[in-house]
């Protein structure tokens, strides 16, 4: 067969046609032009989505990415482009996002020479990405994008940076369209092991209070169904780290609740009194662990992850079991007994009464007071029946958001974890109105984190994209504001702010918006925002110095929980 | 726990920008690189580093994961002094009129096993192969006699003692495995 002769820049297109791309995030400038052109010529083939900083486009993938399951794209030019993606890049690589970004670089020629936007962008991403790599001619670009794609979606997924150069853009290649889906160097799937397998399986049958601990890793695997099978198999309750939250519907009978250390107390006291723990596709986070030299010494440890490098990494596994949990977890379920563990279960209930007293009343039915946090999050969360997706920025907002929000379906959680990125809920929030259209998509902001990337209140005018806003303001950026007055003597340095008004942004981008201060008006607002079509602000003034309880301090032991 | 000296044998497919990589997790723990050497291997296409560094065994236990995790890298093994068999070499350029004036100096090249590979009015190159202590106690030597005008010393070369690098067979397998699976 004849090859087709075709520009470098038709080339990227047909690749990314290749790997059933259907919506491309991003902004042009000088050395990616070629690009941008060959994609005026497919608006039919992807949907084009012009963000309004280079930053907001890496976020919006990775919103994409999560809620769609499909590996997100971004396209910028090089220099100051390439640079504004890089905490969306590094935030990916932390919390395992998929994400592809194409970058344009100066001519391969002029390499080195400091040229006009001309930027180390493979030695800069190396350390923070999953692969970098650099297309210098265009007899590369089939093969460098089946690969980036490749190793962006398999094993534990990340970001993949291609460095572009625009020589390769315009010169012509005998284009062939190429599936890179093997790498000798790279074991995305490790095979699991027998004897693992089995030892694993009979601890947990010996195990008298056995505890599971859900990570991301289970959603990215779509192993929902084989963890709900493992843990009803055997009795296991059930902590859901953050990133994991929507790996079990909220109202599951073994769920106990959320770790970590503004976790729920039942699952962060029970980690130091279970016998057996098993952590499924998560990495035993600081935020998870607490003071680690204290972390659950009396239990023996099994460890299920698709990465080898997280076994012993923070926290010691007695069994490892590396491999795909989709794979390991129905290997291990087959040989396990249905063993009554009640007494074991209902000692999560003690716990779950003193938080309901202490912390969950006063955080969502207060008795009078400003309006807090959490029984927005909760009203917002019935309002869409449980079902929507919750997208957050970080801090305060976030944890609240994370406890007391409710989930029925998976996929349903998209929060920066790892990296802590505030400005990133709001694009990742139109991200996820097009990795799915068919959900409702909540965004909870602090007013600090929301005017870190306020811009894209351009990008949802434009695009229409449904995103409904809640904007938590306290008129302080409040997380830190709550370590101060816990462990700073109450020296708010930096923490208040002047806020602007809001709704008047809002209006300045057409979108429709609110202000409740009145608890008697929430439920309404509530009702406006989630009945109005396209996106909406919802602006809520909240109890200014509210704190998120129960709390691990910082040093403090997973079981030394406290209340204020 | 206690700091030692351990060699990572680190094998990758010859890629620019490989090194970067490897070197990224010493440098986000600040861990200094005390040799390096990098070179072609027995595999045809796959690159060898052998590094030598400081550091508690847990470190590097978990370093050396990390850089196993890197897309290209193949293998990445560390190894302490009594697992490897390792030399090392270095050149010595002495001043002719010094050593000719002074005895001493042949007798420090003759008892020490060095090696003269060239010998002209201005100077003489001698080369050591041995161990790092070996060679500088040579160079020390020298020192003390005033006659050493250029000094160099390469990074650790090691081998493991196994039979043979398994390595080849690891990929060698890959890749048969792959051809049957015929995607």
């Amino acid at each position: 067969m004849e090859k087709e002769i075709i520009r470098g820049a038709e080339a990227l297109m047909r690749s990314l046609m290749n790997e059933q791309v259907d919506t491309i995030f991003g902004y042009p400038g000088g050395s990616i032009m070629p690009v941008f052109d060959a994609l005026y010529d497919h608006k039919e083939d992807f949907k084009q989505v012009l963000v309004r900083h280079e930053q907001g486009a890496l976020h919006a993938a990775q919103g994409y990415a999560r809620s769609s399951g499909k590996v997100g794209v971004c396209i910028v030019t090089s220099g100051p482009g390439a640079t504004n993606t890089l905490t969306g890049i590094a935030d990916a690589m932390l919390d395992s996002t998929p994400v592809v970004l194409i970058a344009g670089q100066v001519m391969s020629s002029v390499l080195g020479t400091d040229f006009f936007q001309e930027v180390d962008l493979v030695g800069v991403t190396q350390p923070i990405a999953k692969w970098s790599y650099q297309i210098r001619s265009a007899e590369d670009i089939a093969w460098a994008v089946s690969r980036a794609f490749y190793i962006a979606r398999t094993g534990r997924p990340g970001p993949v940076v291609l460095d572009f150069c625009k020589n390769a853009q315009t010169s012509k290649v005998a284009f062939e369209p190429t599936k890179v889906d093997f790498i000798r160097s790279y074991v995305p799937y490790p095979k699991p092991d027998e004897k693992a397998i089995a030892e694993a399986a009979e601890l947990i049958n010996r195990a008298a209070r056995p505890l599971v601990l859900v990570g991301q890793g289970v959603e990215l695997a779509n192993a929902n169904e084989e963890l709900k099978n493992f843990i009803e198999k055997a009795n296991l309750p059930v902590g859901r780290t953050l990133l994991g939250l929507s790996a079990l519907p909220s109202d599951h009978p073994l769920n106990m609740g959320m770790l970590g250390m503004h976790g729920n107390l039942g699952p962060n006291v029970n980690t130091n009194n279970c016998d057996v723990l098993i952590a499924v596709g998560m990495r035993f986070s600081d935020r998870v662990t607490g003071l680690v030299s204290t972390y659950a010494k009396q239990a023996k440890v099994i460890h299920l992850d698709i990465d080898p490098s997280e076994i012993n990494k923070n926290v010691h596994a007695d069994i490892p079991v590396i491999g795909d949990c989709k794979e390991t977890l129905p290997l291990i379920t087959a040989l396990l007994e249905n063993v009554d563990r009640k007494e074991w279960i209902d000692s999560f209930a003690d716990y779950a009464a003193i938080e309901e007293e202490k912390a969950i009343r006063p955080a969502i039915s207060p008795n009078g007071g400003p309006i807090r946090m959490g029984e927005v999050a909760r009203r917002v969360s019935e309002a869409t029946g449980n079902s929507a997706i919750l997208v957050t920025d970080v801090g305060q907002n976030q944890m609240m958001s994370c406890r007391y929000f409710k989930f029925t379906k998976p996929h349903s959680v998209i929060t920066s974890g790892g990296l802590g990125t505030m400005g990133f809920g709001l694009p990742a929030a139109i991200g996820a109105t097009f990795g799915a259209p068919e959900r409702t998509v909540c965004v909870f902001s602090g007013d600090g984190g929301l005017q870190m990337n306020i811009q894209e209140f351009g990008t949802i005018m434009e695009q229409g994209s449904p995103v409904k806003m809640i904007l938590l303001n306290n008129n302080y950026l409040g997380n830190v504001r709550q370590w101060q007055e816990m462990f700073f003597n109450r020296r708010y340095s930096w923490t208040p702010m002047l806020n602007p008004d809001y709704n008047k942004i809002a209006e300045a981008y057409n979108i429709p918006s609110r202000t409740v201060s009145d608890r008697a008006e929430l439920d309404d607002a509530i009702k406006e925002m989630l009945e109005t079509k396209g996106a909406f602000l919802l602006h809520v003034a909240v109890m200014e110095e509210e704190n998120i309880m129960p709390m691990t301090p910082p040093g403090a032991s997973v079981n030394e929980m406290v209340f204020e | 726990m206690e700091k030692k000296l351990f060699t990572l044998i680190v094998y990758s497919e010859n890629i620019a920008g490989l090194l970067n990589q490897v070197t990224a997790e010493f440098t986000r723990r600040q861990m200094n690189i005390e040799t390096l050497n990098v070179s072609s291997s027995s595999i045809e296409g796959v690159h060898r580093y052998t590094i030598t560094l400081w550091a508690e065994e847990e470190t590097i236990k978990k370093v050396a994961k990390r850089i196993e995790k890197r897309i290209d890298v193949v293998k990445a093994d560390y190894y302490t002094d009594k697992e490897i068999f390792m030399q090392e070499v270095a050149l010595y350029k002495i001043s002719t009129p010094k050593m000719l004036n002074n005895k001493q100096v042949s007798k420090i090249i003759r008892h020490n096993n060095a090696r003269v590979l060239e010998i002209n009015a201005s100077y003489v190159l001698v080369e050591k192969t041995g161990k790092t202590e070996e060679i500088v106690t040579l160079y020390k030597e020298f020192v003390a006699e005033q006659c050493l005008l250029q000094y160099v010393k390469s990074g650790r070369v090691a081998i493991t003692r196994d039979y043979n690098e398994d390595l080849s067979e690891q990929l060698f397998n890959e890749d048969a495995k792959r051809k049957g699976i015929n995607r």
